[in-house]
Order: structure tokens, then C-alpha cells, then sequence
């Protein structure tokens, strides 16, 4: 073999060691093709899933779209419908959105901006940490104790709502926290330069320049309470019928389900028609989750900066 | 405006430049409602603490101690097995792991060393969409997917069985181990692998033998966080690993099993919703106890490797 090989010159043999020993290099081939093909793998799973779901969920869709969406739960499967739960998941997330949001960025401002690097600025960031860890149904466990026993909620969706708002809370904090560590101190040393005091400096300089990271960062949060069920199912979220119905300020106090929950219940059933139900319910569920993943994806790859 | 041209008319003085009054007042009230923001997550925390070892210590107390060593997890028989459900957790979490961890770290390999910045964009998507994915939906993928066509379908298993689980909890925590592996990867600074470019040395071999070794801290903690996350994962296992009314001590992996999550909702949703029944109420709030231990503690050991990393580069 090798003395078939013509002799190389100098040049050659640079240049032959350069582009490789001129056989295919099938080890690199191999560990390039395997790595790719564990993120195909992923996109694989994707959509088996939601292909999977869209033919399991495609008899509600083309029989009765509409009274889906407008009946209430029923033991019955072909008048079972999804209201009470779309009234329930929307309402939940107003509430985690009006409590988690405004705390969350506020206590990210106090840690980046404001709290220097004391013992007790540390202790509150590893803690902060530590509660994102928590599993969810930990969480839970504080709502049914706390507030659905001791404030005396009970089994109402205030408690529920409360709950994943503290769920949430750490993760709000962590992803505001990111945003405004991402912007450089020459922006809020010009704003000091001129004279302005803190909260001016973080009004009109470092918020605007972290606005696109803190809203990306919390309604990603949003969308992880909205599809939340294992804490909700430990304070009240009712796995099976009932009648109410009623706009979102008379269902917080009152028993009430979600989307997650009814996906749920109806997967314990093992008929084909409360299959059907509860992949139409996951088709909803997962219609908002996807768009909102998509649009904070688009919004920051379109704001992304580099400093 | 005449205040103005006053001030100017004299040379300036140290209180010149102390703000005023109200802007003080109003510097301080923003500060400290910041700080009572910040304060709260102390505040939950220690709620939840209290929550779960005042329950968890009153179930201790009163419950038989024999009954925590048995032959099974059936809280209504007061049959509080411990070893049955962390043994079913661990078994859920080790074929997680199995599924995770190449998945996870392939994919983190391959978008921080191989993607271009163009595919790059395209690809990382898959695993942030996967991430947005609801616990709940990925159980009913195992149910009505993943157990029928693989489980069932090459192992003859029973529909429920905490093969199916792990394997769809696997998927769960992939993106989550994905990204941290690669925040690792990425932190690795460049001149390490321009030094081994610089040596001649392939993109194989710089990935494998450079990068890796760099960033295996970081690989360490995706992969403890991965675990912990596994162990609180409660939806899949709530709906495919079966047992919902409780369970012998099972580590066979194509059987039905109990996790601690499971036992909680079994224990938290209906019939066995009774509060009169003292002690198997309370146990919910040991189990979760446990969890939060188990939890608390792999995080906090990530938290250490994750520290290494951000120490070195």
C-alpha cells in the first residue's frame, strides 16, 4: 500500500496534512451526525406530539368547535366543553400577573440595583434561587396550608391564583434580574453624571434599555403558570363537574378548574371520547402557550443587543 | 426662575447639590417598597418551611414508626412505606437521566461548538419550544403515545408502567439540562479552543478533549439540577406510572410504581381528600417534606458547581 504512493515533495506533504490524510474522517463525521441528531430527536418528539394530539383532538374539532368552547364540564363526553376552564386558566393568570409581576421586578431592582453586596442581599439572591427549585407541588403544599387554612380562602380559585403567583414569583425575579445586570453602568453613570437620583436613573435609563428582556422574561413566566396543574390540584382545583359560570371577578371566588386540570381528568378516563377531550383541551392550552413562546422568541431576537 | 439665577449669582455650595426634600422622600419610599419586594421571597420561604416541618413533624410524632417501614405505600391502610416511594422515584429518575442526558448534552454540544449563528437560530427554538411544554400535556403523550407504541409495543408492559414515565419526564427535563450544559460550553473562553485550533487539532477533538473537560462543571450541575427536577416532577408520574391508590415496594421498571409526587396528589384529590382521617391527610405533608429535602439539596450542590465555573473563567 504505501509503496504505491508517489513521493512527496515538501509542499505536498504540508499541504496533505493540512486537508487531512485524504480518507474521510468518519469519527468527526459520526460525533457531528450523533450530536445533531439528539436536537432532531427533540424536534422529532415535538412533532409526534402535537401531531399525535391534533388527529386524537380532531373529532371535537369537526363535530362541535363552538359548544367545545362554550359548554361547561360534563360527565357526559359529547356535551363535556371547556368554558369554565378557559374562564379559570384566563383569571388565574390575571391574578399571577397583577401580584408575581410587579413584586418580581421589584425585587429585582432592589438586588441589582439598589442592595450592595452584603450578607443579606446574598442570603436573599440564594434564596431566591433555591424557591425557583422548589417543585411545583411543593408550592402547593404552602397554598392548601397557608392560604386556603389559614387565611380561610378555601377551595377557591383566589387561592389557587395566589399560590402560583408565589410559584412564579422567583422566576420573575431571575429573569428581571438578568435583564437589568445586562445593561452596562456607563448608561446609568451618564444618567448620574447629569444629576438624576437613583430611581430617576432607573426610571428613564436602565428600565427602558431592560424593557424588552423583563417583559420577554414575564410573560414567559405567564405562560408557565397558565399551564401549571400539580400545585392546583392540592388547592381546589376541581377535577371533575360543576356548574358555575360567571365572569372572571365572580370566579375567583369561587371553585373552579383550569386547562391543565381538565387535561388531567379527562386522561384518566380510558375512552376514546375523553381522550378526544382532553387532546382538544391540550390543542387550546398548547395554541396560547406556543404563540406566546413564539412571539417572545421573535420579540427577542428582534431587540437582542449587544452592548 | 429668579431662584435659578440667585443660586447661579454665588459660588456654588456643597448644599446646592443635596437633592430636595420631596425627591428625597420620595428616593426612600421607593427604596424600601423595594426592599419589602426583595424581603418577601425570605418571607416564603420560611412559610414554607414552617408549613412543612410543622405537618411533617406532627405526622412523625403520632404515626406509628413500624408503619413507615412496610410492605407498601397505602396511606389509607396507614402503610406508609418510605423505601416505596423514594424507590419509585429513583427509578423514574434514573431512565429520565438515561433519556436526558445525552439528549441534553448532545444538544448542547452541538449549538455551542458545531451551529453556525444561522442554524443556530433555527435550532435552538426546538429546545426552548420543548421547554414551553406543559408537565400535564407530556404525561398525556406518554399515555396515549409513548406507553402504547414503545412500552407496550416492544416490552409488552401494562399500560401503565414507569418506563413510559421516565421516558416522557426525560424529555421534560432535556431543554432544562440543554441549556444549562450549554450556558457551561459557552462560558468556556475562546483562546482554549483557538489554543487547540492552533495545535492542529480537530473540531472533534477540540469539542471532546478541550471543551467538555472546561465546562464539566457546568455539565455536572445541568445534570443534579436535571435529577432534581425529575424528583418533583409530579404530572407524568401522577398519570402514567399508575398506582394512584397506592403501591407494593416495585423497582421493576416495566410494573407500576409510586412516587413521593404521586402519593401526594393520589393523597390531595378525591376520595382520599379526607381531612377527618388524621394521619393520612398529614402524611401529604411528610412526603412533601422528603421531596423538598431530596430537592433542596441537589440544587444546592448544582449551585456549588455552577459557582466553580463562574470562578475559573
Amino acid at each position: 500500500m504505501s509503496a504505491a504512493r508517489p513521493a512527496l515533495t515538501g509542499t505536498d506533504f504540508v499541504e496533505q496534512r493540512l486537508r487531512g490524510t485524504g480518507t474521510t474522517d468518519w469519527r468527526s463525521w459520526l460525533l457531528e451526525g450523533a450530536l445533531l441528531l439528539s436536537l432532531l430527536i427533540a424536534l422529532g418528539i415535538l412533532i409526534v406530539l402535537v401531531g399525535d394530539t391534533l388527529i386524537k383532538a380532531l373529532p371535537i374539532f369537526s363535530e362541535r368547535p363552538i359548544e367545545f368552547l362554550t359548554s361547561i364540564v360534563s360527565a357526559r363526553p359529547e356535551r363535556a366543553g371547556i368554558l369554565q376552564a378557559i374562564i379559570g386558566s384566563l383569571t388565574i393568570t390575571i391574578i399571577v400577573a397583577v401580584l408575581a409581576i410587579p413584586i418580581g421586578i421589584g425585587a429585582a431592582i432592589y438586588l441589582e440595583e439598589y442592595a450592595r453586596d452584603t450578607r443579606m442581599s446574598r442570603f436573599i439572591r440564594t434564596n431566591i434561587r433555591n424557591l425557583a427549585g422548589v417543585p411545583a407541588i411543593v408550592y402547593g403544599l404552602l397554598g392548601l396550608a397557608v392560604f386556603a387554612t389559614v387565611l380561610r380562602l378555601g377551595n377557591i380559585l383566589l387561592a389557587g391564583g395566589l399560590t402560583l403567583a408565589v410559584l412564579v414569583l422567583p422566576v420573575v425575579v431571575i429573569t428581571t434580574s438578568e435583564a437589568l445586570s445586562a445593561v452596562p453602568n456607563a448608561i446609568r453613570e451618564a444618567a448620574y453624571g447629569v444629576g438624576a437620583t437613583r430611581w430617576e436613573t432607573i426610571r428613564s435609563h436602565v428600565l427602558p434599555y431592560a424593557a424588552p428582556g423583563i417583559f420577554t422574561g414575564t410573560i414567559l413566566s405567564l405562560a408557565r403558570a397558565f399551564g401549571e396543574t400539580a400545585p392546583l390540584l392540592l388547592v381546589g382545583s376541581i377535577a371533575g363537574t360543576f356548574n358555575f359560570v360567571g365572569p372572571p371577578w365572580e370566579q375567583a371566588f369561587e371553585g373552579y378548574t383550569t386547562l391543565p386540570t381538565m387535561v388531567y381528568h379527562w386522561s384518566g378516563y380510558p375512552q376514546d371520547e375523553f381522550r378526544a377531550l382532553s387532546a382538544a383541551t391540550i390543542v387550546v392550552l398548547l395554541g396560547v402557550i406556543l404563540l406566546v413562546n413564539a412571539s417572545a422568541i421573535l420579540l427577542r431576537n428582534r431587540y437582542d443587543r449587544k452592548w | 426662575m429668579t431662584a435659578s439665577t440667585d443660586r447661579l449669582s454665588r459660588p456654588l455650595a456643597p448644599s446646592d447639590l443635596r437633592i430636595a426634600g420631596s425627591r428625597r422622600h420620595r428616593e426612600n419610599f421607593i427604596r424600601v417598597a423595594f426592599l419589602l419586594a426583595a424581603s418577601l421571597s425570605v418571607v416564603i420561604s420560611v412559610a414554607i418551611v414552617l408549613t412543612l416541618v410543622g405537618n411533617a413533624a406532627g405526622f412523625v410524632l403520632q404515626v406509628d414508626l413500624a408503619a413507615l417501614w412496610t410492605d407498601g405505600w397505602f396511606p389509607r391502610r396507614a402503610m406508609y412505606d418510605i423505601k416505596t416511594i423514594v424507590a419509585g422515584t429513583m427509578v423514574i429518575s434514573a431512565i429520565a437521566m438515561v433519556v436526558a442526558a445525552p439528549l441534553g448534552i448532545g444538544a448542547a454540544l452541538y449549538l455551542s461548538e458545531y451551529a453556525s449563528t444561522r442554524s443556530r437560530k433555527l435550532l435552538k427554538p426546538i429546545i426552548e419550544i420543548l421547554a414551553a411544554i406543559p408537565s400535564v400535556v407530556l404525561g398525556f403523550f406518554a399515555l396515549a403515545w409513548i406507553s402504547p407504541n414503545l412500552v407496550q409495543a416492544i416490552f409488552g408492559a401494562p399500560l401503565f408502567n414507569m418506563l413510559a414515565a421516565g421516558i416522557a419526564v426525560g424529555i421534560l427535563i432535556t431543554p432544562l439540562v440543554a441549556s444549562i450544559a450549554e450556558d457551561a460550553m459557552h462560558a468556556v473562553p475562546a483562546y482554549l479552543r483557538e489554543a487547540a485550533y492552533g495545535l492542529g487539532a480537530r473540531r472533534r477533538t477540540t469539542s471532546l478533549r478541550v471543551v467538555a473537560p472546561a465546562a464539566v462543571s457546568g455539565i455536572v450541575a445541568a445534570l443534579l439540577l436535571g435529577v432534581s427536577r425529575a424528583i418533583g416532577e409530579t404530572m407524568i408520574v401522577a398519570l402514567v406510572a399508575g398506582a394512584t391508590g397506592g403501591s407494593l415496594f416495585n423497582i421493576n421498571p416495566l410494573d407500576q410504581g409510586q412516587t413521593m409526587t404521586a402519593a401526594m396528589t393520589a393523597l390531595a384529590i378525591g376520595s382520599d381528600r379526607v381531612r377527618g382521617a388524621e394521619l393520612t391527610f398529614e402524611s401529604l405533608y411528610f412526603v412533601g417534606f422528603l421531596l423538598f429535602v431530596f430537592t433542596l439539596g441537589l440544587n444546592l450542590l448544582s449551585d456549588a458547581f455552577v459557582r466553580r465555573v463562574r470562578r475559573r473563567y
